[in-house]
């Protein structure tokens, strides 16, 4: 599986593509219900968790990383680990700077 | 499973190896271009973070004068155009002209329902004296959402150039479908990025 020209199809079809719309629709639903309750700090945890499942979604199926050899998944996988590093160490540096004049 | 060199030889239509490499190659330097777009989307992001983190209290209350509908409906939106691309690029594998060309042009549409939904969204904002210099959530909002929209518009333009070719029967029978893939990708990742700007923004500020 991992080569493909570019004549072979990618193995979703119409209702496939639709039922993966319909439970983008429903977890976008779901997302501005739960945004209503208050969990305190996890409000962020819950977001970005279903953000993020919808984001999986729409990377596997729309944009046919499922069917993606593993280079692909490299590069496509990466940046989120770059993403990582900047946001983790700009928080980090930021909440354990020691103040020297006060 | 053969390579790919055998399996382009060995196929029906006769392309010659070239082909599939450059459909491959293509696909890949778009994934590669994606990490970039992440990237500069990631410095925004790392800025939310950290200013959210230091002044929950203003993202809080500042984040109550948007718009959840108005975010919700675009959210919708977006999703939809996503679907209508991801259909459109299956229109094109199967050289499905008339449909590769009305798929496209709803997702045009789709591209352009977001841009007057977000218009309206900024006049409101302005009418009500709210600049990105109102404060630090502001000015993310406007810098994040305006980043986003000027990909969008940029999405409608691969759009529209696609529907001009698929109209000039570029897709036909033997000829590659990469530009409708590869622009498809990037049109989904303007759609992946809002997934993750409507909650921040919208939803829990």
């Amino acid at each position: 599986m991992s080569t493909h020209d570019h004549t072979e199809e990618h193995h979703t079809g119409l209702r496939a593509y639709a039922a993966v719309c319909l439970a983008l629709f429903v977890l976008t639903a779901v997302t501005v219900y739960v945004a209503k309750f208050d969990f305190g700090d996890f409000n962020i945890v819950v977001a970005m968790l279903i953000a993020s499942i919808k984001a999986a979604i729409v990377a596997l199926y729309f944009m046919h990383l499922k069917f993606e050899d593993k280079l692909t998944w490299i590069y496509a996988l990466y940046p989120l680990f770059l993403l990582f590093l900047l946001i983790g160490f700009t928080i980090m540096e930021t909440f354990t700077r020691v103040p020297v004049i006060k | 499973m053969s390579s790919t060199a055998e399996h382009a030889e060995s196929h029906a239509h006769g392309h010659g190896l070239g082909d599939a490499v450059t459909h491959n190659a293509a696909k890949f330097g778009m994934w590669l271009f994606l990490g970039t777009e992440i990237l500069l989307f990631g410095g925004l992001f790392a800025a939310y973070a950290l200013f959210r983190a230091k002044y929950p209290d203003l993202f809080y209350e500042s984040h109550k004068k948007l718009d959840v509908t108005l975010g919700a409906i675009n959210t919708i939106v977006l999703i939809f155009s996503s679907f209508t691309m991801a259909l459109a690029v299956s229109a094109s594998q199967k050289r499905n002209r008339n449909w590769l060309m009305i798929l496209l042009s709803v997702t045009f549409i789709c591209g352009a329902a977001f841009g007057v939904n977000k218009y309206f969204e900024y006049s409101a904002k302005f009418h009500h004296h709210i600049f990105p210099d109102t404060n630090i959530f502001f000015a993310l909002y406007f810098m994040m959402t305006g980043l986003h929209m000027l990909h969008v518009f940029v999405g409608m333009g691969i759009i529209f150039a696609l529907i001009i070719m698929a109209k000039q029967g570029r897709f036909k029978e033997g000829n590659r479908y990469t530009p409708v893939e590869v622009g498809g990708l990037y049109w989904h990742l303007v759609d992946l990025i809002w997934i993750y700007l409507f909650p921040l923004l919208y939803l829990i500020g």
